[in-house]
């Protein structure tokens, strides 16, 4: 079904961090862009189709302070907006937004400093874009950030933050499909388990809440009103966004997933773990029933290598492309 | 990016090196009454175990680690480690002490790689501590120091969630990053490839808590079941038997960090093939000496919580080679990539009089004991100590 592809080689290696792969297919150029990330370093790559032709760009966290080294990058991930697309950093000491090809930055923002209880980690994790306005970035704290981006120029501002969450924030995703009931826009995951649908307007208003049943949840995808949630005990799970009701359970992987992605056009989910699988899935609802259905369609594994990231890299799935921990390269993996 | 980590580090790191001192020491020991006057006995090693063991273990020392904080550099790190090595009568040359930081580290990396859960950590580390209670059998003193540090670490730890213990995961692989040094011992076990990398395997048990893959179970709208199919996920995964114990006795279940040394296995590491993945390595080793400011006041705390009990001036040092014999030390250290070098901190050559004074007046706060030097001032005391490195 598929077959693997010519790798595409990075400046640096990856590291073991949740959703450490971006990949944004360029709209008036056939190229595509990757986006992994190192350390205090982000390595941009853009690769034609064949994956020749790559160029590179290195990316650095901002220091913020006196400090003794650079901030860590916990996540770098494109925001595709109706009128630009911008290149999200976060990071320990706070959150950069540039343009898509990491050329010019364009917004900082801070994360504060009150009064963090001294063992507690602070970071930035969890970016997405919604609603064609807005650009949300999760906190070590819980709190969801939501910036108002204008069309274009550098006047982004911090709009709302949404409190939620009393774990540190792993994952955001907004409904990359069509959502038949028009309700869920948003979806926020947590260092407990615990999800957060939301619906966006002017505002954020919570529309449903799905309670931790004791793992992680590390990725997580919006589609259709289907919920994918990927676990730190290697199963995937399948929600209504409505209602938050479970709807399947996969025995997916052998230890933590690391990455989910979906392809709108077809249904198809992909999941990257540490146990050295991508695991391709079809999702589907019955016509009949309006039962959720998931099949499983692919195996690849990606030999000694612990997978931090995965995505598809087309609309459809017929292509994708993962990183992993150590590994110097992006693997890709075409449909025959 | 977890403030919680560099206990663990610590302790795992420090408990591969005394499995690997004890191994070259048992390798080179005589028995005592043919032993000439430099020759290495059972009662010297005995000696050094106990003595590395109570100066790592030393209460103020640990009250220094536990403290939350962020890791600090390689470089750093490893300066707190041959402190301790030298922390008795046993004197090692650059080359051993490369070779051995080399070794430790590796075997840690390895250890938090294969963790099939990121709280199975807190088990290698008790498999560590396990063993070094067991040097220390017969002295019950350090043995309560170590229950000590035990008791802190189950204090500190049991209660933290799996979500937490896999930022300390990441943080401590961020650490490792990059590291591909080749070791004999795990070539021939074949848990290392030649290219440095380890072999990951796709079968045995699953993790405690996670289903063997293969099941997909649907559910309608009312929460019932409608449909399970299963699927071959491409692994041969199995049930785990038992979960490991997390308390201060108990079977561990685990394998990571049990000695994996013995005397008919000895260690090697291979310094080629060197991958090209080390962009970020040169880059760490390029920084500038004098160290930021920070690591100092870091390594003057820790340090400042290090008694060392200094051997009377006529007891000769024994060196310990890690090698099989000397002239494989002397090509080892000459023949070292220059990529791979540590480049320990050697505060002596520093010239900056503005760190100089900030190092006294830090070194102002600690009480030094047992130094048999007669110096000036305090701050002479511990560029001192420094240049025995």
């Amino acid at each position: 079904m598929y077959r693997k592809a010519r790798s595409v080689p990075l400046k640096s290696s990856s590291s073991a961090l949740y959703n450490n792969l971006s990949v944004l297919p360029l709209r008036d150029k056939p190229l595509t862009y990757f986006a992994a990330v190192h350390g205090s370093t982000v390595s941009l790559a853009s690769a034609a189709a064949d994956g020749l032709s790559v160029s590179h760009r290195q990316l650095q966290a901002k220091e913020g302070g006196p400090a003794v080294s650079a901030s860590i990058v916990t996540q770098a991930s494109w925001c595709v907006l109706p009128s630009r697309v911008l290149l999200v950093l976060t990071s320990q000491k706070g959150i950069q937004m540039y343009e898509s090809d990491g050329s010019i930055m364009v917004y900082w923002h801070a994360l504060d400093v009150l009064e963090p209880p001294p063992a507690q980690a602070v970071f930035a994790r969890g970016i997405a874009a919604a609603s064609g306005r807005f650009i949300c970035v999760g906190t070590s704290s819980g709190l969801v950030l939501v910036f108002d981006v204008p069309s274009k120029g550098t006047n982004i501002t911090l709009s709302e933050v949404l409190e939620e969450h009393h774990d540190s924030i792993t994952d955001i995703t907004s409904e990359v499909g069509e959502n038949p009931n028009g309700a869920a826009d948003l979806l926020t995951a947590d260092d407990s388990g615990a999800l957060c649908v939301w619906r966006a307007k002017e505002e954020f208003s919570l529309l449903t809440k799905i309670s931790a049943f004791g793992w992680t949840c590390s990725s997580v995808k919006l589609w259709n009103g289907v919920i994918a949630a990927g676990y730190g005990n290697g199963q995937i799970r399948l929600y209504e966004a409505t209602s938050g009701a479970l709807r399947a359970t996969v025995s997916a992987h052998a230890r933590w997933i690391y990455a989910l992605d979906l392809a709108p056009l077809t249904g198809k989910l992909l999941s990257g773990a540490e146990d050295s699988y991508v695991q391709i899935w079809k999702l589907s609802r019955n016509p009949d029933t309006g039962d959720i259905e998931i099949e499983h369609c692919h195996s690849e594994c990606v030999t000694d290598t612990q997978l931090c990231g995965a995505r598809f890299c087309d609309p459809e799935g017929n292509s994708f492309a993962a990183t992993g921990y150590d590994l110097s390269e992006i693997v890709r993996y075409g449909q025959v | 990016m977890s403030a919680r980590t560099l206990p663990l580090l610590f302790l795992n790191l420090g408990g591969e090196m005394l499995y690997i001192l004890d191994q070259r020491l048992r390798a080179q020991s005589i028995p005592g009454e043919k032993a000439r006057k430099d020759e290495w006995t059972d009662v010297d090693r005995k000696r050094v175990m106990n003595d590395i063991i109570t100066t790592m273990f030393n209460k103020k020392f640990m009250e220094e680690l536990f403290k939350p904080q962020e890791l600090y550099s390689k470089k750093a790190l490893r300066t707190v480690y041959d402190r301790l090595a030298h922390a008795s009568i046993m004197r090692l040359n650059q080359a051993s002490m490369d070779k051995l930081y080399d070794l430790m580290t590796m075997a840690f990396k390895y250890q938090v790689l294969l963790c099939p859960r990121p709280k199975d950590i807190l088990l290698v580390t008790f498999n560590h501590l396990d063993a070094i209670k067991d040097f220390v059998r017969d002295s019950p003193n350090i043995l309560n120091q170590v229950d000590e540090t035990f008791r802190q670490l189950i204090d500190m730890y049991s209660c933290l969630s799996a979500g937490e213990f896999q930022l300390i995961r990441q943080t401590l692989l961020i650490f490792f990053q990059d590291m591909h040094i080749r070791v004999s011992i795990f070539l021939k076990d074949k848990v290392q490839n030649s290219n440095g990398r380890f072999v990951l395997p796709i079968s045995g048990p699953v993790p405690w808590g996670t289903e063997v893959p293969g099941l997909i179970r649907m559910f309608n709208c009312n929460g019932d079941e409608v449909k399970r199919v299963e699927f071959t996920n491409g692994g041969n995964y199995i049930s785990p038997q038992r979960e490991g114990s997390f308390d201060l006795y108990g079977d561990r279940v685990l394998k990571l960090g049990t000695n994996m040394y013995s005397v008919s296995r000895p260690v090697e590491t291979h310094m080629s093939g060197a991958s090209k993945s080390l962009a970020s390595h040169t880059k760490e080793n390029a920084a500038p000496n004098p160290l930021a400011k920070e690591e100092l006041n870091f390594l003057a705390r820790l340090m400042g919580g290090l008694e060392i009990k200094k051997p009377n001036g006529s007891e000769p040092g024994f060196r310990l080679n890690l090698f099989t014999t000397d002239e494989d030390e002397e090509y080892a250290s000459l023949t070292r990539p220059d990529e791979l070098s540590y480049k320990v901190i050697n505060i002596q050559a520093t010239q900056d009089q503005q760190q100089n004074e900030e190092l006294a007046r830090i070194m102002g706060e600690f009480e030094v004991t047992d130094q048999p030097r007669q110096s000036t001032s305090k701050g002479d005391d511990l560029l001192a100590m420094m240049d025995e490195l």
